[in-house]
């Protein structure tokens, strides 16, 4: 099995993108639903990924 | 309250088919869609968590943190299903090194095993009526 060794950022962005398409497909009702809180899901992590990134930054001064 | 209209072996079935094969309770059900979402999303997260060379979690005794932490870790292992013990029997063994790369791969791994649960348990909600 190939060695794979993935930043902090892009191993954040893929946990995201496929933790999104679960909690998408399990959660809703509708398919319309589904891809609209996946989406919504995954701008959430992003936000949250940007956000604690910057938060880190100031923190360390 | 939405009231199951077909509990029974089909939903044990959907339940059991998909702790097996990531989205298989889906397909069971003629849901291949989100059969192959789920089938997709949970083995590439497995397959990441094993490429980055994350360890697998053993039970262990201890204090209650370590407890949870090593018990949790292990049935979120089992809950990814056949990957994890075809992986088991080919003899994967990463050892819990430093280093946020495997420190990434672990949480794959585990990550892999919950998205794993709860596609389950939409399937047994599918199969019961309690969902479409």
């Amino acid at each position: 099995m190939p060695k794979m060794a993935l930043s902090h950022f892009e191993t954040a962005i893929l946990f995201a993108l496929l933790t999104s398409v679960v909690l998408g497909v399990v959660t809703k009702k509708t398919d319309r639903e589904r891809i609209r809180y996946g989406l919504q899901t995954f701008g959430y992590f992003v936000v949250a990924l940007f956000g604690l990134g910057w938060l880190m930054h100031f923190g360390h001064g | 309250m939405a009231e199951s209209s077909k509990t029974g072996p089909s939903g044990i079935a959907a339940v059991a088919l998909g702790f097996l094969i990531p989205g298989g309770g889906h397909f069971l059900l003629k849901k291949n869609i989100r059969g192959v979402l789920v089938l997709v999303s949970v083995i590439v997260m497995f397959l990441i968590g094993i490429m980055m060379r994350g360890a697998f979690f053993q039970p262990q005794g201890g204090d209650l943190l370590n407890i949870i932490i090593y018990c949790g870790g292990f049935l979120a292992h089992v809950c990814s299903g056949a990957v994890y013990f075809i992986t088991v029997a080919l003899g994967y063994n990463q050892p819990d090194v430093a280093g946020h790369v495997h420190d990434y791969g672990s949480k794959f791994l585990v990550g892999a095993g919950l998205l794993n649960i709860l596609a389950m348990v939409d399937a047994w909600e599918i199969a019961t009526g309690q969902k479409d």
